[in-house]
């Protein structure tokens, strides 16, 4: 879609010459969000800090003091908190909760000068894969109003997709960036897992989840990687690793890069998407990479290892919505017990409490080695296997999605149908390897396609920069 | 897989969650349905695979132990549905004499 700026270079260009000051820029970004409404993005927009923070940090312009970032308009996923602001995952059960710290990835897009204008719709606790299990409405598609943007990032890939700011961030446990990036037709990155800090991420299921960012172009997303990775001392789960340095520049050594068979001849594939894949290939080919088939035999495992899995890290995670210190609480409670009772089934929507009812039962006792053990020796197996292709390649590439965008209402009576949107990307989370979500054209309908290349661990620059040949 | 309606019960408690009858029949279709999808990982041999739990190889990271206190008792009591000047309030724990 036409937007007024595609990268912070541009803006800052703009900038520098005298055409645009900041104020301009988020006044910009706020008449956008306000023609946009009706697509349901944001679920708030922080007009007022959004505007000091323009005048402020314009004037570091002015004496030459501001930050990487500084011109960088950019919006937060619902389940990301920042100090002082209200945070809710969309759902009832946080309504009105507001954080007393920042998530670490806020402090430092704020360190360097972005400026943070609201906090975008999701599926409920980032369960979902259309934007639809909001408790406050979906997000609609801006190339097709009938249509979903994806999920669970939806709010945050319609608000870069309809040019309401410059990028913005999501998080992914199973695909829930690159989906909606692919079904909106933007970049959308899932960081090699703990590259960065899920400090402030209302949890998931926290051996999958991680932040990324949704851009417009690939330098803008080299640079968010710059600012937001490397270790933080409250999240020890992370690699002890310094922020990446991706430079982007105008050589790309040749790659060996691994298509997925199974994938590219899936019969669930789309067939626009397919002969899209194959001139992706092509167009990697005459760039003078060589491209190789290869086997993979574990796409029917992946999705339910990772249904196994995240569900039950979910329902441990989820224990800690009770209604005792925050959050909203139900007024029908009588003693302690029905508290917790009541305020978690009228708080949770209908998905979350799915999962959570899986998560349980995979993790009682008479289940808990055939189910949940069995996955994550799966999940070893995948992982290794995955790292096994590694040795040989530098790139695995599949379509990012089976499908293009499909309609509101479609799927949502049908959990398997949905979960199995995630077939692609999931293989990304099981093993923890960096997956960049590229755009590359439309189908027919002009509805937009996505290819995914997966990396090495920590190898993010490998794959920006062969994003960056290709733009 | 048969799931009773028992085993609802079971993990509806356990998940400190109620349903009416209408949601547990569906709950009950929907985990037959996942659970079914779920054989499908029988098929992979995991003889002698270690299984997968930790995801970075970092260990025992540790900080410096510096006492700090981060928050206030008001900042803390802030997000409380139910509290007086010092405490969270919750209905009462103790039964009542029938």
């Amino acid at each position: 879609m036409k937007k007024r700026f595609s990268s912070l270079i541009e803006i800052q260009k703009e900038i520098n010459e005298g055409n645009l000051n900041l104020p301009e820029l988020v006044q910009y970004y706020l008449t956008q969000i306000n023609k946009n409404k009706h697509l349901n993005a944001f679920l708030e927009v922080f007009e007022e800090d959004a505007k000091e923070q323009a005048e402020e940090i314009q004037k570091k312009i002015t004496l030459k003091t501001a930050g990487k970032l500084a011109g960088m308009v950019i919006a937060i996923k619902d389940n990301i908190v920042y100090k002082d602001h209200e945070s809710s995952a969309s759902s009832q059960i946080l309504k009105g909760f507001t954080s007393l710290f920042s998530a670490t990835v806020v402090e430092r897009l704020l360190a360097e000068d972005a400026i943070i204008i609201g906090r975008t719709n999701c599926d409920e606790f980032a369960m979902g894969a259309s934007n639809e299990n909001s408790a406050f409405g979906p997000v609609l598609n801006a190339i097709d109003n009938t249509r979903v943007p994806g999920g669970s990032s939806g709010g945050s890939a319609v608000a870069v997709q309809a040019d309401m700011c410059l990028a913005s961030l999501g998080s992914d446990t199973g695909g829930s960036i690159r989906q909606p990036a692919a079904f909106t037709g933007i970049y959308g990155l899932y960081p090699t897992y703990g590259a960065i800090s899920r400090w402030g991420l209302i949890a998931f299921a926290s051996s999958f989840d991680q932040i990324g960012p949704f851009t417009s172009s690939v330098s803008d997303m080299s640079l968010l990687m710059n600012c937001i990775t490397g270790k933080d001392e409250n999240d020890a789960s992370m690699a002890q690793i310094e922020a990446l340095n991706i430079q982007l520049t105008d050589n790309t050594k040749p790659l060996k890069i691994a298509y997925i068979n199974d994938c590219v001849n899936h019969e669930g594939l789309e067939e626009s998407i397919q002969t899209k894949t194959f001139e992706f290939i092509e167009a990697l080919k005459e760039k003078g990479h060589s491209l190789t088939p290869i086997d993979f035999p574990y796409l029917d495992q992946m999705v339910p290892c990772y249904q196994i899995l995240t569900t039950a890290e979910a329902s441990s995670n989820l224990s800690r919505f009770s209604g005792l210190t925050y959050g909203n609480r139900s007024n029908n409670a009588i003693d302690l017990e029905s508290m917790y009772k009541t305020t978690r089934s009228e708080g949770f929507g209908a998905e979350v409490k799915r999962r959570i009812m899986l998560g349980t039962f995979v993790l009682t006792s008479d289940f808990y080695d055939a189910y949940y053990t069995k996955a994550q020796k799966v999940r070893q197996v995948i992982r290794q296997e995955t790292l096994k292709i590694f040795e040989n390649y530098d790139i695995i590439l599949t379509p990012t999605t089976s499908t293009v965008a499909f309609k509101i209402g479609e799927k949502s009576n049908n959990p398997i149908a949905m979960y199995l949107a995630d077939l692609f990307t999931v293989q990304a989370n099981l093993a923890g390897i960096p997956a960049l979500s590229i755009p590359y054209g439309t189908d027919d309908n002009g509805l937009p396609i996505g290819m995914q290349i997966m990396g090495k661990p920590f190898e993010e620059s490998t794959l920006l920069q062969l994003a960056q040949q290709l733009q | 897989m048969q799931i009773t309606d028992e085993k609802i019960n079971q993990l509806a408690h356990l998940s400190r969650l109620t349903f009416d009858n209408n949601e547990k029949a569906k709950i009950k279709q929907d985990l037959e349905r996942i659970l079914e999808l779920c054989e499908s990982l029988n098929k992979i041999d995991t003889e002698g695979v270690e299984p997968l739990i930790h995801m970075t190889n970092s260990v025992n990271i540790v900080r410096e132990d510096n006492p700090h206190q981060e928050f206030s008792r008001e900042e803390l009591l802030k997000n409380a549905p139910k509290k007086d000047s010092d405490y969270f309030r919750v209905p009462k724990v103790i039964e009542q004499a029938k």
